[in-house]
C-alpha cells in the first residue's frame, strides 16, 4: 500500500499519524511559520511532527507539517496559502487519505497579521482584530490603508 | 437600511464625488439655510485640536436646524480613564444621531463606523483620511475651473500631509496632471506616488517653485511642519525657498488658484492674500455647505 501521507522520503523522517492532517509540498524553510500561522505554540495539545528541507520530486525542497487529532478547518487551510500557496493538505483518518485538497488565498485574513504601522488603530487595546484585504501586491490594512508588499512572516501575530 | 458613514475619500468614486459637491452647490445658492436637519443631533468628537473643522462642522448643523454635542477637552472625557473608542462610540451613538470624529489614531473612524448604531464621519485620523477637507478642496477648484484634466500642483510636505494625500487620490479621478515640489525627505510616499501613477495619472517632480508656476491651474500648498527638521536653521532655510510670494507669482497663469488647507505659517507671503489668484480663505469659507451637504447625505 502506497504510504498514505503520500511523501517521497517522510516516512524515514517522521512517522505516519492514524488521524489528523498533512500538510505537504510546504515550501522548503516555511514549515515553522506554517505553524506559527496555525496559531500552534508548545502549550497546545496537538502532537506535531515537522519535516524540512525534504527532497520532493516536483519541487527542489519541501517542508511537511504532520498534525495528529487535529483536522483543520478552510479557514485554517488558506491561512497556509499567504506564506506557501503550493501546499496539499491530506485529512487522514484511520491511517488513510480521507480528504486531500489544495490551498486557497483567501479575500479578507483577520487576526493573523499585525499592522506593521505603529500609529494603526489595530495596535491599542481595541476589541478588535486586525483584517487586512489580500491584494495582487501584498496585503492591505483595513484600518489605516497600510500595505504589506513584503517580509510577510515578521508580520504573524 | 446600512447606516452610511464617511470615512475615505477612497470610499467614493468620481460619480459619488460630483453629486455631493452639485448638493453643496445647491445649498451655497440658496444661501445655506434650512431646517431639513430639524431637532437632529450632531455629536463631536475631538480627540485632537481642531478649528476650522470643528468650527464648520459645528456651523452646518446649526445651518440644517441640528444641534451639537461636544466632549469638550479630551482630558476631561472618559478615554482619559481608559475607556476604549469601541466603548466611548457605542455609547455615544445612543446620545446623538451622527458622530464626527477627529482621532490621533490611523483607521480610528473605521473603528468608530463598526461600533456605532448612527453615521459616522471621518474628521481626520492621524496621518491618514480627511475626506471632508479633500470634498472642499474639490468644490473649490471647481467653483473657477472644471476638474478634468487641469494642471494641479503639491507644495510642502507631501509625506506627512494627509490632505495632500487624499486630495492626490481625489484628481486621479478626474485625469488631473500633478505637479508635486517637497523639500527632501518629505516627498510623496512611493506606495501613494505607485499607485497613482497605476492609476494612469501623471506624476512631475520639480525641484523650485519657479519651475512650476507658469504650467499649473492650481497651486495647493501645504504647511511643512517645523518638527520635520532637526534645527530652526534648516527649517527656516527651506521653508523659505517655498515661500509663495507676489514676485514668484509674476510668471503664474492668469486664472491660476492658490489653496491651502490652512492653518499657514510662513507658507503664503499675507501680501498675496489681496492677489486674485488667492482662494485659500474662500476655501475655508466652503467647509460649511460641503459639511452641510456631507451632513445631509448621511443624516437625512
Amino acid at each position: 500500500m502506497k504510504n498514505a501521507e503520500a511523501g517521497d522520503n517522510e516516512g524515514l523522517l517522521v512517522r505516519r499519524i492514524k488521524n489528523g492532517t498533512v500538510i505537504d509540498h510546504i515550501d522548503g524553510g516555511e514549515a515553522l511559520n506554517v505553524v506559527k500561522i496555525l496559531g500552534i505554540t508548545g502549550t497546545t495539545q496537538e502532537a506535531l511532527s515537522i519535516a524540512t528541507n525534504v527532497q520532493s520530486k516536483n519541487m527542489d525542497k519541501k517542508d511537511i507539517v504532520k498534525l495528529t487529532n487535529r483536522e483543520l478547518s478552510k479557514e485554517e487551510v488558506n491561512r497556509i496559502a499567504l506564506i506557501s500557496p503550493k501546499a496539499t493538505i491530506n485529512i487522514i483518518r484511520n491511517f488513510k487519505v480521507v480528504e486531500k485538497k489544495g490551498v486557497e488565498i483567501p479575500h479578507l485574513i483577520e487576526g493573523i497579521v499585525r499592522c506593521p504601522n505603529p500609529g494603526c488603530i489595530s495596535n491599542t487595546n481595541e476589541p478588535i482584530r486586525s483584517r487586512f484585504e489580500v491584494h495582487l501586491k501584498g496585503l492591505h490594512c483595513c484600518y489605516c490603508d497600510w500595505m504589506i508588499t513584503k517580509d510577510l512572516t515578521s508580520h504573524i501575530i | 437600511m446600512r447606516t452610511q458613514h464617511i470615512i475615505s475619500i477612497k470610499d467614493f468614486d468620481r460619480e459619488g464625488i460630483d453629486s455631493l459637491l452639485d448638493k453643496a452647490a445647491l445649498i451655497d445658492r440658496q444661501k445655506g439655510r434650512s431646517d431639513a436637519l430639524n431637532g437632529k443631533i450632531l455629536a463631536t468628537l475631538f480627540f485632537e485640536p481642531s478649528t476650522r473643522t470643528r468650527m464648520s462642522f459645528e456651523s452646518a448643523i446649526a445651518r440644517l436646524g441640528g444641534t451639537t454635542l461636544s466632549v469638550g477637552s479630551v482630558d476631561a472625557c472618559s478615554m482619559a480613564k481608559g475607556e476604549t473608542l469601541a466603548d466611548t462610540i457605542r455609547v455615544v451613538s445612543g446620545y446623538a444621531d451622527a458622530i464626527v470624529i477627529r482621532h490621533p489614531r490611523e483607521g480610528a473612524a473605521r473603528l468608530a463606523a463598526e461600533f456605532s448604531s448612527v453615521p459616522v464621519i471621518n474628521a481626520g485620523d492621524g496621518a491618514g483620511q480627511h475626506p471632508s477637507q479633500t470634498l472642499l478642496d474639490l468644490y473649490t477648484i471647481r467653483q473657477s475651473m472644471p476638474i478634468e484634466g487641469i494642471d494641479v500642483a503639491l507644495v510642502g510636505d507631501l509625506r506627512y500631509g494627509r490632505t495632500a494625500h487624499s486630495l492626490a487620490f481625489a484628481l486621479s479621478l478626474y485625469g488631473v496632471r500633478l505637479h508635486t515640489l517637497s523639500p527632501n525627505g518629505l516627498e510623496l510616499p512611493e506606495t501613494l506616488s505607485a499607485d497613482l501613477r497605476e492609476s494612469g495619472m501623471e506624476i512631475i517632480a520639480h525641484d523650485a517653485i519657479d519651475d512650476l508656476i507658469g504650467e499649473v491651474d492650481v497651486l495647493y500648498v501645504t504647511r511643512v511642519q517645523r518638527e520635520r527638521f532637526p534645527d530652526s536653521a534648516s527649517y527656516f532655510n527651506v521653508s523659505s525657498s517655498y515661500r509663495v510670494t507676489p514676485e514668484i507669482l509674476t510668471g503664474a497663469k492668469e486664472h491660476l488658484i492658490i489653496l491651502h488647507p490652512l492653518p499657514r505659517v510662513d507658507e503664503i507671503d499675507p501680501r498675496v492674500d489681496d492677489s486674485p489668484h488667492a482662494r485659500y480663505f474662500e476655501q475655508s469659507r466652503n467647509g460649511v455647505p460641503v459639511r452641510m451637504a456631507m451632513l445631509r447625505e448621511v443624516m437625512q
